[in-house]
């Protein structure tokens, strides 16, 4: 038995190695139980609440915008999306194949899915198709047994009832571009969209409205099993623009007589913008639903510039119409006053050269009034040299030009009123006396736009306070842009020198002014006003020698704006317009005519008389 | 040794005088681990008794009879049947390679048409068995011996060999660990161990070549789980999050999130501790690691208590196998060890696995009955 007893004790001795290392391996299970259970027990706690909890986020309806009346200018339609999840789908190609046999996809879309759902994990629903009609909604819901993971969805698409009349104020909205796109979860929100120009864009913040929050408990699939709680989305804020969308509508159609133009109709006492117009335009309900590469393409390399909205940043020589400033500027200096006349002989000279009118035959004695009417650029000339530019540029800017408002859209533009300092710093140069000859009648370098020359004119026929133009009103009962212009600064300038130049430009309208053949002829109703004409190419003076062309001889790019600033009624001036008739050749041929209708028409519908909620 | 050996033999060897001689202690711990595989089985189906828990109640029922039939018979019995039982499993190995049922990409299963029998689950134990009758009646010297390992390797890699083609590396390894630890406590040469363990680790890239696909991943995974949380990784990782989510208390009976939306794979079956942690806590996952702990102790115990070689040997060989599955299968849920598909005994639904771990421990049993019967030497 020694033999047996021998082996039995290696036996006991061996076990017990055996049996300790199992013990090792037991003590570092129950080790790591300890370690995962109770020391990270909390971190994993949360990462299991985590994994069970699914915050949902519901997108917040997108405020309306309307016009002073409460009239939608931008509103919500129900779209309607047909979505399909390629975890309950079991052959997706198949499924978006049959799909094909009930409603019309393109081969682009099918394409688009399938790699949408290699990209993303299979429970996230990806979109196949959407802007159904009603009848395609009612195929596909009748035809859904036989699609396994289709399912339609209600969204919201952004609509424009007054289309291309409204697209350069209100603006359109499109995708998130991928840049700053992971900072808010609402952004990433497949198929949220954001303002992308104009009131749109300035004001999404508004617009947009907070988003709610549904928190689901899900099982590892995604798939919600209840929901735990809700918080509902807050929509976004309504904005109420100065707009009138009718008039806005008549101005655009009115505009549609040209290739391309733009019109600003304004209130001369409160800044208030009852159209903003540029022609031609666009639509923007195209952007909504995703605009085709093509037509944007074309909306983009159109010369004619449609996605510009021109009112605000198409930048022009104001021509004549910048008479009125030079007028201002030489009657206020105090060196000349209203019966300070100039002999017009078709022409002045400084020095070597000569600077002609615009009336080879010359316009004889004038003054300031006459001057004006007949826009007699000899006067103006003279007048420059009296004064000098710094004069002229100092009046320009007190009423208006030269700098941005801070308008309620985004796309304005400063344009430019030249002086000596500016040409010294910016040009690096000298002034020439014949630069002031130049920029007083509105040539040159100066440059303005359609809602600055509003402005300017609304200043000086309201008496000479700085109203500043502005458009968005309020957000539901927040307001947006602050009124200042009730309490807006007197620009200092005597009342008897306003006058003299609201008489030139009522003369204007008149026998042997420059619009008379536009004037108003109804009862009642009247209108002053300044054509204007500037040069988009310089005569030179071989063509001069041998005879300027004609200008319906030229092309289209290179014939002169025609523009038009005008205010009604006369007596209680209460709108201004400025209508820019690119390359229209003549602003009393051009312009003056659709000035005209405007303020008759602004006259007739008088959105004045109603105040805008929440104005005082 | 005579501090396990009983002073009063078991003589009796009437049915009632065995019945006396059972350990009974362990038969109970097994039916409480049952009862918390039923109790677990019962949650991961969301609080119903269908489909898992019946049918495990029912399985366990009839394997507690198995096991105490077994645990009744004649151990000279059961020693004369040995190389029959071996032999047999060894041609059913075969038999699920030729005709096998394929499931799980795997051929494991063999249907018999009221249940499907997996051999794999069988050769744990006639191996086992094999290599405990084979040693029976060897002299220390001989064991000593490194020509004498030749046949012991045989009935190790014969089985091993037929069951890693299925392919099932989980239960081939635990066929070669449990071998292995019967070969060392029967007196084979330490040395022999330590050219052995780094001929293995030398091996590791040979057998890699070897490997399916989807073996490689779970090695791959295991290693860096966080590589791929939403893909390969993703069981170890939800397991962890489960178990740890437990925290001291757990989240209470059928509370368990992870399990009961699903994040927790196999929950019924590979996964079942970690569902029962993590509506237990820490406190009901070291309660079972003990129970499982008693369980494995009664096995030596019972082994040391034996005073013929075959006895001893089959009962430690058995109760080697029984804890490597708890500690390979508990270590894997926890992400210490790669996910090699290893059931934890007598908890984790399944018919077969069920069926042997009984018969093992009727075996066992039956060696604490016969402790002191006397068997022949010689093959």
């Amino acid at each position: 038995m020694d033999r047996d007893q021998e082996k039995v004790d290696s036996f006991a001795r061996r076990a017990f190695v055996v049996g300790g290392l199992q013990g090792i391996g037991v003590s570092i299970l129950g080790w790591r139980l300890s370690w995962l259970q109770l020391v990270e027990g909390e971190r994993y706690t949360t990462l299991a609440e985590n994994n069970r909890i699914n915050v949902r986020i519901i997108p917040p309806s997108r405020g309306q915008i309307v016009d002073r009346y409460g009239v939608p200018l931008a509103t919500n339609l129900q779209n309607f999306q047909v979505i399909v999840t390629p975890e309950q789908s079991e052959n997706l190609e198949k499924t978006l194949r049959d799909l094909q046999s009930v409603i019309t996809v393109d081969e682009r879309d099918i394409a688009k899915a399938i790699k949408m759902a290699k990209r993303s994990p299979s429970y996230v629903p990806v979109e196949v198709r959407d802007n159904l009609a009603w009848e395609e909604v009612s195929k596909v819901e009748l035809a859904l047994p036989h699609l396994p993971g289709v399912t339609i969805q209600a969204g919201e698409l952004r609509s424009y009832p007054y289309k291309d009349s409204t697209a350069h104020i209100v603006g359109y909205v499109g995708r998130v571009s991928d840049v700053g796109k992971m900072k808010d979860s609402l952004l990433s929100l497949p198929g949220f969209q954001v303002g992308k120009s104009a009131i749109e864009k300035k004001n999404d913040l508004d617009l947009r409205g907070k988003p709610g929050r549904a928190e689901m408990e899900v099982n590892v699939h995604g798939r919600p099993v209840r929901q735990l709680g809700i918080q509902p989305p807050v929509p976004g804020a309504r904005l109420i623009l100065s707009i009138d969308a009718e008039f806005q509508r008549f101005v655009q159609q009115r505009l549609a007589t040209e290739r391309s133009a733009s019109a600003v109709v304004m209130d001369v006492e409160t800044g208030e913008v009852y159209a903003c117009v540029s022609h031609p335009s666009f639509d923007p309900n195209a952007f909504s639903g995703g605009i085709s590469a093509m037509d944007w393409e074309q909306l983009r390399d159109d010369p004619t510039l449609p996605l510009n909205n021109k009112a605000i940043n198409g930048v022009y020589p104001p021509g004549s119409t910048f008479k009125i400033v030079t007028a201002l500027a030489g009657l206020e200096s105090g060196l000349i006053n209203g019966s300070w006349t100039v002999t017009c002989p078709g022409h002045f000279d400084l020095g070597k050269s000569r600077f002609h009118c615009w009336k080879s035959g010359g316009h004889g004695t004038v003054n300031v009034v006459t001057a004006l009417s007949h826009s007699c650029d000899t006067y103006f000339y003279k007048l420059a040299t009296v004064i000098g530019i710094d004069r002229i540029a100092d009046m320009a800017r007190r009423l208006g030009l030269g700098s941005v408002y801070g308008f309620d859209l985004p796309e304005e533009k400063p344009g430019l009123i030249p002086d000596v300092k500016w040409k010294r710093e910016v040009k690096n140069d000298i002034w020439h006396p014949g630069e002031s000859l130049v920029s007083a009648i509105g040539q040159g370098a100066v440059e303005t736009t359609p809602l600055q020359l509003a402005t300017m004119l609304s200043r000086v026929v309201n008496g000479g306070k700085a109203i500043s133009p502005w458009l968005a009103g309020y957000a539901n009962e927040i307001p947006l842009s602050v009124n200042l212009n009730a309490n807006a600064p007197k620009i200092d300038i005597k009342s008897s020198n306003l006058a003299l130049v609201r008489r030139g430009m009522e003369a204007v309208m008149e026998q042997g002014g420059t619009a008379y053949g536009s004037r108003i002829t109804e009862e009642g109703m009247t209108m002053g006003g300044k054509t204007g004409t500037s040069q988009v190419r310089r005569i030179s003076m071989a063509e001069r020698a041998s005879g300027v062309r004609r200008q319906e001889d030229l092309p289209w790019h290179l014939r002169h704006h025609a523009l038009f600033i005008g205010y009604a009624p006369t007596d209680t001036p209460k709108y201004a317009c400025c209508v820019v008739v690119e390359h229209g050749i003549g602003g009393s041929a051009a312009a003056a005519p659709i000035a005209r209708d405007l303020l008759l028409e602004v006259q007739k519908r008088d959105p004045k008389s109603r105040k805008l909620e929440g104005t005082s | 040794m005579s501090l396990f050996q009983s002073h009063i033999h078991s003589d009796d060897m009437s049915i009632l005088g065995r019945l006396k001689q059972l350990a009974w202690g362990q038969i109970i711990l097994i039916c409480v681990l049952a009862c918390i595989g039923f109790l677990s089985l019962y949650s991961a189906a969301g609080g119903t008794i269908d489909p898992w828990a019946s049918a495990q109640i029912i399985r366990f029922l009839f394997s507690l009879g198995l096991l105490l039939g077994i645990a009744l018979l004649d151990i000279r019995l059961i020693f004369r049947s040995v190389w029959v039982l071996y032999g047999g499993t060894l041609i059913l190995l075969l038999l699920v390679d030729i005709i096998g049922h394929v499931g799980m990409g795997a051929q494991r299963w063999l249907d018999l048409g009221i249940m499907k029998l997996q051999p794999s689950e069988l050769a744990k134990v006639t191996t086992v068995m094999a290599l405990a009758r084979y040693y029976h009646g060897k002299e220390l010297a001989d064991v000593r011996k490194i020509k004498n390992l030749l046949v012991p390797a045989i009935i190790i890699l014969m089985p091993v060999g037929l069951v890693v083609t299925q392919p099932d590396l989980g239960t081939g390894m635990a066929i070669i660990f449990a071998g292995t630890a019967m070969l060392f406590v029967v007196g084979v040469p330490y040395r022999l161990f330590i050219v052995g363990i780094l001929g293995a680790v030398g091996a590791v890239p040979i057998a890699w070549q070897f490997l399916r696909d989807y073996q490689k991943n779970r090695v791959l995974t295991f290693l860096n789980p966080e590589s791929d949380p939403l893909g390969a990784g993703f069981h170890i990782t939800q397991s962890k999050i489960a178990l740890g989510s437990g925290g001291f208390t757990g989240k209470g009976f059928l509370e368990g999130t992870q399990s009961h939306l699903n994040f927790l794979p196999e929950k019924h079956t590979d996964f079942i501790f970690t569902l029962w942690a993590e509506e237990w806590g820490f406190l009901g996952s070291i309660g079972l690691l003990t129970l499982l702990s008693l369980i494995i102790l009664y096995g030596y115990w019972i082994a040391f208590r034996c005073r013929n070689h075959f006895a001893r040997l089959l009962a430690f060989g058995l109760t080697v196998n029984f804890s490597i599955y708890v500690i390979v299968n508990i270590g894997m849920v926890m992400g210490l060890l790669p996910v090699v598909g290893i059931p934890l005994p007598l908890m984790s639904y399944g018919g077969t696995a069920m069926l042997t771990v009984m018969m093992a421990f009727g075996l066992i049993q039956s060696c604490n009955v016969h402790r002191d019967a006397k068997l022949p030497r010689g093959l």
